[in-house]
């Protein structure tokens, strides 16, 4: 029988029995330790019957205990709690103030009972619980952004607090890796050089044949165009290359203070995998979340239904505009739902003929798939090899556009392809006809791979340009040395451009397709075609993607370029400012089924007199943005970083400089000491940071064999293949088996 | 605004933090945007006392001659003007939210120790217990103890808009309702009770972050 619940209910109503309620799953702790018994102890069944054998009402545990009592019997319970109170579990009480203060009068009475002892426990206790109380608030003030993240949570909902709260995390994980860097490496050579402290820098003398493959002449032109310096600024060559922004800065082997000598290639290293682990653990740590309640929800994956109705008003939604949309989307999602049970019974019974057909249409598709995927890179490929080959071209004969264009060429390619592929992807699915949930999955699926192979690819080309050798062998340093002095730090620049032009691209996005779209939309919104083309939506997953595509290349691009996470930092605290800018505020209407008809609000009515199709037509960015606006909140973003393969080169020999043959002949023979001649600037600059001579066996051979080459690569393009996101997803679909659908 | 006449004192302040889940800063530090959203007044001068967020807002909702200290504590305001809040204002259920923590005998008005419960259990920090014992008090519309079919209808036409053309049709709303009675009624007599209701809340990821007001 159904119990009486511990709700209001008017006095007058007759045959009420009192009712005590036991303490309730909850989630924490005690509900992981010992769960089967909770659960069999609480299950309403168990409790009408165990009613039914007494009739006194068991008391449990009182500490978290709910009640509600009614004005008939609220004293005899009253005595019952005053029993074992203690002041924190005053406030879980269902009661309001009036009832709460009177409890409190009266465990502070009973509190003069009480022995010396247990007076001095209740007040430390509740002192303590006061104090960390305070220390909480305190904390809180000193998160970032707390203010404006709030103030998004109140307006737009909590899918989309959840991007903003993402994006400051990503700031001070930036924030911290370049403080590691900025202790462990520059610190020390910035004191040396500005003379603060009392130390010298240290210079090994390289082995003979180390020589030749340090050298690193610094391209240098006669006339030098104004807009040369802006072409510097954006592709990182010229003034920029040699700063302490690229690898190739950092030669010295060592700084020598007053008591000891620090290891200047040793800390470059171990810096490297110190920040490389602190996000690592970071990322777990705040994804661990996520993952326990993932583990709980894969238990009982057949709870959509009461998630969505019981769970599913967000009650921090303040605006009249953003409830209507909040009003709609929950019916469109409630009618997908029903929708799609309707449809998976449609499919299990299906024919064999029909799923003959099914099958090989999904076989022809995907293969459509994987070739628009592999014209991409292809794309990449040849768009990589064209930008290196004339980029050692005489920049001054060039046009300052053309310039620009071929040094950006690889990254234009990469977000072209990275635009055009997933619209391609949501044509395609429609076709593949798989339940709407599972759609949702596999096009993110593609996108994600899609994002992540196309960086992949450009590192990998660029390795085997830097290779391959054409007519003379690359025996003697394991890599092209006459077109790449120093491949690091080239390495370094494209990582570099990649992250200046998605920046570039944000931003151009931003302000010139989102705002004068909103400005039509809002003041020429007679017009019909405006009227179609509705509002922009805030796609959650689209920009979610971009900023863990943008720390992806951070991630990457950090060991060739020291500084890229100062960069990366600038950047995203310049994505949020623009992002959340109150101008662009109401482009961000979660309003998927806008997104869907590919019209305005008006026409969600006409979805109740469209014929029931097969499956409803979606778009990839409202599919994205359901799935994702579902599972945000406990999203998995956790990146394990993917190390660098090529951690150092054997330098080998090269020819020196003519002219210069005899100084070096004295250098290898040990009489001139290498610093005096690079200072003298006799001698080239050297390249690199010596932390190749302290593993000069990493990666680069002798005799480089492209096979060798190639595994180290495809292990790493599969680790960062191995995305979280992808492992998210792969968890998900395992797990949930297709029977969560997307909202 | 009163000016001195609206801070609370500090032993008030101290019970109304160990009796709910609000922590001072949301009795104590204004929120000042709101606050000049909703009044439409110039930001408070250097000098002016810190008066607590939800006691401001709660006296903005009085007439000016009922703003002191004294009589705020005491006096009632109705139904309509806490609807008119604007935290409230776009619920679906805000008139049940009023009616569940108002003490009155007639139900029709809140105190303001009423609205800090309200906010206490709407709060960021209030536990998932008492929010899934308040949300089964405010998703019950007959105030019978148990959701049965007509709440959960009731409960679905809030939730998808107060249009006649936004309501599901009479077949999706019976298999949406046979859905939810499935999943979560567990001795199948047909209606959900608060056991039920809290072991099902329990294992719903979104509720905890979405059953809060943040004022």
């Amino acid at each position: 029988m159904s119990e009486s619940s511990a709700s209001a209910h008017p006095p007058g109503r007759p045959g009420r029995q009192p009712f005590t309620h036991p303490e309730n799953l909850s989630l924490d702790s005690s509900c992981f330790s010992s769960p089967p018994v909770n659960v069999l102890q609480e299950l309403p069944s168990y409790r009408s019957i165990a009613r039914k054998r007494t009739t006194i009402p068991t008391r449990e545990k009182q500490s978290g205990t709910l009640l509600k009592p009614t004005d008939s019997y609220s004293s005899q319970l009253e005595g019952g709690i005053a029993e074992n109170l203690n002041s924190q579990s005053i406030r879980k009480y269902a009661l309001n103030i009036s009832e709460k203060r009177r409890l409190r009068n009266i465990q502070q009475t009973q509190m003069k009972y009480l022995s010396e002892w247990d007076q001095w426990k209740r007040y430390s206790s509740k002192s303590w619980q006061r104090f960390i109380g305070k220390a909480r608030e305190m904390t809180t003030h000193l998160e970032l952004w707390r203010k404006d993240i709030r103030g998004i949570e109140g307006k737009f909902g909590t899918g989309i607090q959840s991007y903003f709260s993402f994006l400051r995390f990503l700031v001070l994980l930036n924030l911290v890796i370049f403080l590691i860097i900025f202790m462990l490496v520059l610190l020390p050579v910035l004191l040396t050089k500005y003379n603060i402290t009392n130390s010298t820098f240290v210079l090994i003398p390289s082995k003979d044949t180390d020589v030749q493959c340090t050298v690193y002449p610094l391209s240098s032109s006669g006339l030098i165009y104004f807009y040369s310096y802006i072409i510097d600024l954006l592709s990182g060559t010229g003034f920029l290359e040699e700063t302490c922004l690229f690898y190739g800065h950092y030669t010295i082997d060592g700084v020598k203070f007053q008591n000891f000598t620090y290891d200047l290639p040793l800390a470059y290293l171990l810096s490297t995998i110190a920040y490389l682990a602190l996000s690592l653990l970071w990322i777990v740590k705040r994804s661990v979340e996520g993952f326990k309640i993932n583990l709980i929800r894969s238990e009982e994956h057949f709870q959509s239904y009461c998630n969505k109705i019981f769970a599913g008003w967000d009650f921090c939604i303040t605006s009249r505009s953003m409830a209507d949309l909040k009003h709609g989307s929950l019916r469109y999602e409630l009618r997908a739902d029903l929708e799609e049970e309707r449809i998976r019974q449609k499919i299990a019974e299906r024919t064999s003929e029909e799923t003959i057909r099914i099958y090989s249409l999904r076989l022809f598709l995907n293969c459509i798939v994987l070739a628009v995927l592999a014209a991409c890179f292809y794309a990449i490929y040849r768009a990589t090899i064209f930008s290196q080959e004339h980029m050692k071209k005489e920049i001054d004969k060039m046009v300052f556009g053309e310039n620009l264009l071929i040094l950006y060429l690889p990254s234009i390619v990469i977000t072209l392809a990275n635009f055009i592929t997933p619209m391609i992807f949501a044509k395609i699915i429609h076709y593949e006809d798989y339940s709407p949930g599972f759609e949702v999955r596999l096009t993110i699926l593609r996108c994600v791979f899609m994002r992540l192979a196309t960086i992949c690819v450009l590192v990998f080309t660029l390795g085997s340009k830097i290779t391959s050798c054409g007519d003379y062998s690359c025996e003697l340093c394991g890599y092209n040395q006459k077109l790449y002095p120093c491949w690091e730090t080239q390495v370094g620049q494209e990582m570099y451009k990649l992250m200046i032009f998605d920046l570039i691209i944000i931003l151009a996005v931003t302000l010139f397709v989102d705002f004068p779209r909103k400005i039509l939309v809002t003041y020429c919104s007679s017009w019909k075609l405006i009227q179609c083309w509705g509002q922009q939506e805030f796609a959650i997953p689209d920009n979610v993607l971009g900023i863990v595509y943008g720390q992806t290349i951070c991630w990457i691009g950090a060991f060739f370029s020291p500084l890229l996470p100062a960069i990366a930092t600038l950047k995203f605290i310049i994505i949020f400012y623009v992002k959340e800018h109150p101008l662009l505020e109401s482009l961000w209407a979660i309003h998927q089924l806008q997104h869907h008809l590919g019209g305005g609000p008006q026409d969600s009515e006409h979805l109740s007199q469209l014929p029931a199709v097969p499956g409803p037509r979606r778009h990839v960015g409202s599919l994205c943005s359901a799935f994702l606006h579902d599972h945000l909140p406990r999203y998995v973003l956790f990146h394990r970083p993917r190390g660098s393969t090529q951690a150092g080169g054997r330098p080998a020999p090269r020819a020196a400089v003519p002219g210069k043959e005899e100084q070096v002949h004295r250098v290898m023979a040990g009489d001139l000491d290498p610093g005096h001649l690079i200072e003298s600037g006799t001698f080239p600059r050297e390249c690199c940071c010596p932390a190749r001579r302290h593993f000069p066996k990493v990666c680069f051979q002798a005799r480089p064999s492209p096979a060798s080459f190639i595994h180290g690569l495809i292990q790493s393009c599969s680790m960062s293949v191995d995305h979280p996101l992808l492992l998210t997803l792969c968890w998900e679909m395992v797990v949930i088996k297709g029977d969560r659908t997307a909202q | 605004m009163g000016g001195s006449g609206s801070r609370l004192s500090k032993e008030l302040l101290a019970e109304y933090q160990d009796l709910t889940f609000l922590t001072k800063q949301e009795i104590i530090l204004g929120a000042p945007d709101a606050h000049r959203r909703a009044t439409s007044q110039p930001p408070p001068g250097l000098g002016a006392p810190l008066a607590p967020a939800a006691h401001r807002r709660f006296c903005e909702l009085l007439p000016q001659e009922h703003r002191s200290m004294e009589e705020s504590l005491q006096i009632r305001v109705s139904l309509e003007q806490i609807l008119s809040l604007p935290e409230l204002k776009a619920n679906p259920f805000k008139e049940r939210i009023c009616k569940v923590f108002s003490t009155s005998p007639a139900r029709d008005s809140l105190s303001f120790e009423d609205f800090l419960d309200l906010l206490s259990v709407f709060s960021d920090t209030a536990t998932p217990d008492i929010k899934s014992h308040y949300a089964f008090r405010i998703f019950d519309f007959d105030d019978d103890g148990t959701l049965n079919r007509e709440d959960l209808s009731q409960l679905v036409n809030c939730l998808t808009g107060q249009g006649e053309d936004t309501r599901l049709s009479a077949s999706e709303m019976k298999q949406l309702i046979d859905n939810i009675l499935e999943e979560s009624d567990i001795d199948r007599d047909g209606t959900i009770n608060l056991s039920e209701f809290q072991h099902v809340i329990s294992r719903s990821p979104d509720f905890a972050s979405s059953f809060k007001i943040v004022l």
